[in-house]
């Protein structure tokens, strides 16, 4: 289906997004048939069983832990990457073994309705269905019973979405954002840095993605170096007018290009642009925004930008940079650029966020050896690979017993030697186990 | 801040938690030596305390000093143990592969404390399930609020008493109350929330929980069979009738989410069954069972009402084939066994939690997976069996927290399974390795270095950076060489 359909989806996502044609081609094409690859080669191996070793407590017996399929299960994908997240959790659930029903969002339609028509076509209509629609077609849908939902969007959505599936306790998945902050260090190799953070920031969808970097920290000394080349290679990637180029996606729709517009006229912020801002209404564009110290209770430094806007703090040290981090809530991502053991170690133990990546933006999404998923904030549950897999199955616990060994001491009535044994037995002692056989214990 | 009284008040709330946030933000909880030495002092609590504990579950339950240690006390040391044995192997950092494309770097996942969470427990174990919960929170380095169930009231003060005199009190507070003051902790926020109870309870729990995106385990129980297939030697079938008995009445007389609410039998094989049964009850319990001392209580009137209740429907009361004599001063309903109840009345339709079992016949022994699968998902299913053919039809055809054949609820001391629900019966699980999972978040963490940039991921966008990255999503490394070289359009 993705094969046959490359230009297709890739012309969909021009119409919603305006999304370039080499991002839609990897990020949404590419990652998801590396995806199902993955899937078909590890299949059988995660589908086995797990034998598990028991103890002489229930001697003799064996024990295995059997993945099942949940049931019917119900995914609720966003509209940044319609195709990747709306599929990749299809991968998932498919691989565990479940029927689905799939809600893409009605933000982006020509996706939407793309992704209707192909799964009809290509899939197995009696267990994959497509359901579309905006607010009262997901409501139905959330008043259904389901076995797992899996939700990607946003945390005020996320909230509704599991006060329903309290409902029928249904378990979920949130896949969620948050801002996810970069810090930059001095002494490291800062154009290779630059080109990194703008490959994750505006070559991802024009920061709409929920792994973008929403914010940079860095030193006061480091900054204006840092904007500099931030500058420089803005430039060498989309030219000198930006809002012009075919390399970087337009924003959704006016809601949140109004959205974004608030941010950036927020009284606080507005002096404090230092490279782009511009912006054209009419065609939905803003072009790459930097912003040099904004004050922490602007608007923008409030909520997921979500947006090609990147505010940079200053910080006088930059182990100040954890704390600022740490005083927020959890973000889905945070990123480090920095050459310091020591900074990289104090980053690991003290940051805590769905992921963390050193030197790089964004690219851990592709590990798929890496569970992918936030932590309060930014979501509960994680996917990805073998994780995919895992988040639509039921381990379920299998103990084999015989009719043999049947201890009477296990059985009323109770008496002290019993009590006795019972307790040289529980800690597994095996010399206390045959003193209190042979009633020499004291205990 | 002191220890000693448990506190109700919402203000008192708020401060608690505020002192249970900072504890954790401190960064106390996270030393492999804190989490070790409360884990020992948690053993120690239970070595110290054993004639109080047995005495609070005498008081609460009737239960007695050798299901109290089989069930509570001993089970709760050698989960503590193996956790104080294991805890540094599971903090440590789990190395991962990285596709040879992003080379130089190196993955792992870290596992890193939630933050300070909330057990909220319940009244059948109501020492075992407050701290088999806690010692996971402690392992994974948690700050923790517990709740022990106001209804058995006993091992809920002795909870709140003991714990400060052992615990870190500054991370780990218990608080006393009834269902206002879980509403008034649910309000708070908390980073997740471990609660074993019942599914309407839990749908609250988890509707609560939604406000503050908080992460939540539901440890449900529902209507657990137990399938018995035809033996052919008495042997067996006395071994069977023993383990029954045993996972039915010896566990707290019923009242467990484990126990086995009904049996699912061949027609042919029922009166020796409970011929079998009633023999084995007499041997446990001798001819008067209220008079026995190892047979536990019902938990308090409300109960004793509700079971009650289930008897009184006249075709239910018919099918009384054992047992049927209640005492309500005593709180004692005899173990009771029910012969083909109709299975639209209450007993069949609702979870029992006590001392009735009803045995339900059937055609042939394969009914069972369809009259299984009729109903929410149990806790368990417990299958009597030695047909290798029927065991794999009931693993892959039926759904359950866990499958245990020819016994009853020993997989609960299995600590190398997961131990939890699907469904109906809840989500999440814990035990051993699990329970420290369960209070993790698993952060994944990928380190690069600044060398072999590869061009192609930056913009402007062309042909060639489109090939490029398409082979390299399928790590299709020779045609990659082959493009960069020129020698590959």
């Amino acid at each position: 289906m993705l094969e046959e359909n490359e230009p297709a989806i890739i012309a969909s996502l021009r119409e919603d997004l305006d999304k370039p044609e080499l991002e839609s081609s990897v990020f949404e094409v590419a990652m998801l048939k590396n995806s199902v690859t993955l899937a078909l080669k590890e299949l059988k191996h995660w589908m086995t069983p797990e034998k598990v070793k028991t103890s002489i407590m229930t001697f003799p017996s064996s024990a295995e832990i059997l993945p099942e399929p949940l049931g019917v299960v119900l995914i609720i994908s966003a509209w940044n990457y319609p195709f990747l997240l709306s599929l990749d959790p299809v991968v998932g659930a498919i691989a565990a073994g479940n029927a689905l029903v799939l809600k893409p969002s009605e933000i982006a339609p020509a996706a939407s309705s793309l992704l209707t028509k192909l799964i009809g076509e290509y899939l197995d209509s009696s267990s994959i269905r497509v359901v579309e629609g905006a607010v009262n077609e997901t409501s139905a849908l959330l008043d259904q019973k389901w076995d797992k939902i899996f939700y990607t969007g946003n945390g005020k959505i996320a909230r509704i979405v599991m006060a329903a599936a309290a409902k029928h306790l249904t378990p979920v998945v949130l896949e969620l954002g948050g801002k996810s902050p970069a810090v930059v260090d001095s002494g490291i190799n800062l154009q290779v840095s630059v080109r990194r953070i703008i490959a994750g920031k505006w070559g991802c969808n024009n920061g709409q993605a929920c792994i973008s970097p929403d914010y940079i920290l860095t030193t006061k000394d480091n900054a204006p170096k840092l904007v500099g080349t931030l500058k420089q290679e803005l430039e060498k990637f989309y030219g000198k007018n930006p809002l012009e180029s075919k390399d970087l996606s337009r924003i959704v729709n006016a809601n949140h290009f109004a959205r974004l517009s608030k941010l950036l006229d927020d009284d606080k912020v507005s002096g404090k642009i230092v490279h782009g801002g511009e912006r054209d209404k009419s065609k939905l564009r803003i072009s790459p925004t930097i912003l040099l110290d904004v004050p922490r209770d602007s608007l923008i430094m409030n909520e997921e930008i979500f947006g090609p806007l990147l505010p940079i703090l200053m910080v006088d040290k930059i182990e100040d940079s954890f704390d600022i981090i740490n005083t927020g809530t959890k973000p889905l991502a945070a990123y480090l650029f920095s050459n310091n053991k020591k900074l990289k170690q104090q980053f690991v133990a003290t940051v805590s966020a769905g992921g963390l990546l050193i030197n790089d933006t964004a690219v851990h999404l592709v590990v798929h050896t890496l569970p992918f998923g936030g932590v309060q904030e930014s979501g509960t549950g994680a996917y990805h690979g073998k994780f995919s897999f895992d988040a639509f199955t039921h381990k379920k616990a299998v103990l084999y017993r015989s009719l043999m060994g049947d201890a009477p001491l296990r059985y009323p009535p109770y008496t002290k030697s019993k009590l006795r044994l019972l307790k040289v037995l529980m800690s597994g002692n095996i010399l206390g186990i045959i003193r209190a056989l042979f009633g020499w214990s004291k205990a | 801040m002191s220890c000693e009284s448990p506190r109700t008040t919402m203000v008192q709330l708020e401060e608690s938690l505020a002192e249970l946030r900072q504890t954790f933000r401190s960064g106390v909880t996270r030393s492999v030596a804190w989490r070790k030495n409360q884990l020992r002092a948690l053993i120690e609590l239970l070595r110290d305390n054993q004639d109080r504990i047995f005495n609070a579950l005498y008081q609460d339950l009737g239960k007695h000093p050798v299901e109290a240690y089989r069930d509570e006390i001993g089970a709760i040391i050698k989960s503590a143990e193996n956790a104080l044995s294991c805890v540094e192997k599971w903090m440590a950092p789990e190395k991962r592969w990285i596709p040879l494309l992003f080379f130089p770097a190196s993955g792992e996942v870290v596992s890193e404390p939630l933050g300070v969470v909330l057990i909220l427990s319940t009244w059948n174990f109501p020492i075992a399930l407050v701290l088999e919960p806690l010692i996971g929170a402690i392992a994974a380095g948690n700050a923790a609020m517990i709740k022990p169930s106001e209804l058995a009231q006993e091992s809920a003060s002795f909870i709140a008493a003991t714990i400060p005199l052992y615990l870190d009190c500054k991370a780990i507070k218990v608080v006393n109350g009834g269902a206002d003051l879980s509403d008034r902790l649910l309000q708070q926020k908390w980073d997740k929330i471990f609660f074993t109870g019942s599914p309407r309870v839990g749908s609250i729990v988890m509707s609560a929980a939604a406000k503050h995106l908080t992460p939540v385990v539901l440890e449900l129980g529902g209507k657990c069979p137990a399938i018995v297939d035809t033996f052919s030697s008495i042997s067996d079938m006395k071994v069977i009738a023993k383990r029954i008995v045993g996972g039915k009445w010896a566990s707290c007389n019923g009242q467990v989410c484990i126990g086995i609410d009904y049996i699912l039998v061949e027609k042919r094989c029922s009166s020796t069954l409970i011929d079998l049964l009633k023999t084995t009850l007499a041997k446990f319990y001798g001819n008067n069972p209220i008079d026995s001392s190892s047979i536990s209580r019902v938990i308090n009137k409300h109960h004793f009402g509700r079971l009650h209740k289930l008897l009184k429907d006249p075709l239910v009361a018919a099918s009384i084939v054992h047992g049927g004599s209640l005492d309500e001063e005593k709180l004692f309903i005899e173990p009771t066994i029910l012969l083909d109840p109709p299975l639209d009345a209450e007993i069949m339709t609702e979870e029992i939690f006590g001392p009735l079992l009803s045995i339900i016949t059937l055609n042939d022994i394969q009914e069972s997976i369809e009259f299984i699968n009729s109903r929410p998902k149990p806790l368990v299913i417990y299958a009597f069996t030695k047909d290798e053919t029927f065991k794999k039809q009931l693993l892959s055809g039926t759904s359950s927290g866990s499958v245990v054949f020819n016994d009853t609820m020993v997989h609960y001391v299995c600590d190398v399974l997961p131990f939890g629900g699907v469904g109906q019966s809840g989500f999440g699980r814990y035990h051993g390795k699990y329970s420290f999972e369960t209070f993790s978040h698993e952060k994944a963490v990928m380190q690069r270095s600044f060398f072999l940039e590869l061009e192609p991921r930056y913009p402007p966008w062309n042909d060639f950076k489109l090939n490029f990255l398409k082979r390299a999503y399928k790590f299709d490394y020779f045609n990659l060489l082959l493009l960069m070289l020129g020698l590959k359009k």
